[in-house]
């Protein structure tokens, strides 16, 4: 049997460019390669992937990068994109295979592990190597972030793991590093792919984007309605920031789904976390809890989110919110353009 | 006739108080605090409402499986209370600490067994361990395509239509059937069975099978450990003579800690 050999990442981008996602894993790519001695490789798959797309990530560190490129790949289908990854597992042998944790990945990763009788950890947040073992060591939140808890996969190859959005800082970009581009094709039967997609519906996020924002202010089930999203807005054009929610609006119908920040929504770490009338369940910390400084304001002192919060005020939201709102008018140097306001005052139609 | 199968789990509540949480380390596992309730994982109960959704429009017949101890029968019986016909648990002391690998090939054993399925029903991903792979790997197992992380499904000329979920919006996916489709919150809230339905359902015999009548595997990852992240109480509260005021100094404070 062959060695399998090398680390390889399965990279993601957005029409020409490199997604954050790709630089952090080929960060912790890096990493692992460097402490086992091997080569670090990254795989890009879609239809006319741009070549500033490849270079990029040998900018970021990878030594290959292997392309899949054909217009069976256009869409996303996991039949289609864990095939191609099947052969190229078969064809380069990797020792270690690593996602995002973005929803390519959760769907990949799963199907691709089974498929290559591995075992693969989800949603990890740091990855090491076992000085004992020498196996990849995978640390990941469970229990809705209330633990953490650390796997090897001591049979089965590739080691395989999906990495969280934010758990890694990607390296410094170094335009001088130099890799090779290796065109791949898996040889996939066309017709024996199930299922295609058949229309697409693209949130539009007026102003920052969450995940993207420095400032986030997020309402919680205590808000009791839509309509206390219009003061969420205001102060987060004043302070440049986006607004988010815990899991209870978004289910209720206060705000669209795309605000839903947790394990099962965004990820986010700003610089500032406001939360408002909201109690911080694990579910919600799990999706905050790496933001700098977390402000909370909440009528009961005994609310979780002041366990992790630097600041907080007990009391009626509705009575804080407005002298805040005013206060941050007067004094904060933030102010950014209206970011418009998106309540949903009937029910979910915006995601029809 | 549709035939839906739905994977469900029973899992410690998770809205219990970070506070209350403890883990046993030794045996890496949450130790239920006192009157901790056992519920049905949320997501899970997602996938029983998007099966009752079809049942709603087509004649369907849904067959709920559980893997777990024997208290998981109440689990099964509530789903059974929301709307689903039959239940099945699966139970053996060789189940115990199976991860995902292990637990779906248990779950696609039993499924072969049961018979065909035209969908085949998981919630996205456990709410205690937080996996999020046993459903795929059920496909897998099965060889039938999946579409995970379902808001909505329909039923077009023996194919389903279904929105999946992704993090800019939804992508609309035409997938034959038999399916495996894993659902989310984004389905709607799950319906709340009426008190005679529970208590007819509390009288339904739930059949269980053990490792004599299915098939196990080996589990695919170690865990080495389990540990809780310290929380540091650290919070600064703000004071006023009222809320207000409160409220103005709180945005005093962050401005003296260039914060806005």
């Amino acid at each position: 049997m062959t060695e399998r050999k090398g680390v390889v990442i399965v990279g993601e981008f957005s029409d020409a460019n490199l997604a954050p996602i790709s630089s952090e894993l080929l960060a912790i790519g890096r990493k692992l390669a460097d402490e086992s001695g091997q080569e670090l490789s990254a795989v890009f798959i879609g239809n006319e992937i741009s070549d500033q797309v490849t270079n990029e990530a040998i900018f970021f560190g990878a030594e290959r990068v292997y392309v899949i490129d054909a217009p069976l790949f256009k869409d996303y289908l996991n039949d289609s994109y864990v095939g191609a990854l099947e052969q190229l597992d078969k064809e380069i042998m990797p020792e270690t295979l690593l996602l995002g944790h973005t929803s390519l990945g959760r769907d990949v990763a799963p199907r691709l592990a089974f498929r290559l009788d591995t075992g693969v950890t989800l949603d990890c947040i740091d990855l090491s190597i076992d000085a004992e073992t020498k196996l990849v060591e995978k640390t990941k939140p469970v229990y809705g972030g209330n633990a953490i808890a650390k796997y090897i996969c001591e049979e089965g190859r590739p080691q395989m793991a999906t990495v969280r959005a934010k758990a890694v800082s990607p390296l410094g970009r170094d335009a001088s590093r130099s890799g090779e581009i290796v065109a791949f094709d898996p040889g996939l039967d066309e017709v024996a792919m199930r299922g295609k997609v058949v229309g697409r519906v693209k949130e539009e996020v007026a102003g920052v984007k969450l995940e993207d924002a420095d400032v986030v202010i997020c309402g919680g089930r205590g808000l009791v309605g839509p309509e206390p999203f219009e003061k969420l807005h205001e102060l987060a054009g004043i302070l440049n920031g986006a607004v988010g929610a815990t899991r209870h609006p978004c289910d209720a119908g206060w705000c669209p789904y795309h605000y839903q920040i947790g394990l099962t929504g965004k990820l986010i770490s700003p610089s500032l976390y406001i939360g408002i009338a909201l109690s911080g369940s694990s579910q919600h910390q799990a999706g905050m809890s790496g933001s700098k400084i977390i402000v909370a304001i909440n009528n009961d002192p005994e609310a979780n989110i002041f366990g992790i919060a630097h600041y907080g005020v007990v009391a009626d939201y509705q009575k804080v919110l407005p002298s805040f709102i005013e206060k941050c008018g007067e004094l904060s140097s933030k102010k950014g353009p209206d970011i418009g306001i998106e309540i949903q005052k009937e029910g979910r139609s915006q995601n029809e | 006739m549709i035939n839906i199968a739905v994977c469900v789990k029973q899992i410690l509540d998770p809205e219990i108080p970070a506070k209350a949480f403890k883990i046993d380390p030794e045996a890496k596992r949450a130790i239920p605090p006192k009157g901790a309730e056992l519920v049905i994982s949320d997501y899970d109960e997602s996938a029983v409402e998007a099966a009752l959704k079809i049942k709603d429009s087509y004649e369907t017949k849904i067959t709920v499986i559980s893997l777990g101890p024997e208290s998981a029968k109440s689990t099964i019986r509530r789903c059974i209370a929301m709307g689903a016909d039959e239940g099945i648990l699966l139970s053996d002391a060789l189940f115990d600490d199976s991860d995902s690998f292990a637990t779906a090939f248990v779950l696609a054993e039993a499924i072969k067994k049961l018979g065909d399925f035209d969908f085949i029903l998981c919630g996205r991903q456990e709410g205690d361990w937080d996996a999020g792979q046993v459903g795929s790997g059920i496909a897998e197992l099965l060889g039938i395509p999946s579409v995970t992380m379902i808001g909505k499904i329909e039923l077009k000329n023996e194919k389903a239509i279904v929105e999946r979920v992704i993090s800019d919006g939804r992508e609309i996916v035409e997938i034959p059937l038999p399916a495996l489709l894993t659902v989310g919150s984004e389905i709607g809230e799950a319906r709340y069975p009426s008190l005679r339905r529970i208590r007819d359902a509390s009288k339904v015999e739930i059949p269980t099978w053990n490792a004599e009548n299915i098939a196990v595997a080996k589990s695919r990852n170690k865990m080495l450990t389990l540990f809780v992240p310290t929380r540091e109480g650290r919070c600064e509260f703000i004071q006023g003579e009222n809320p207000e005021e409160a409220g103005s100094n709180l945005a005093v404070k962050l401005r003296q800690a260039k914060l806005i």
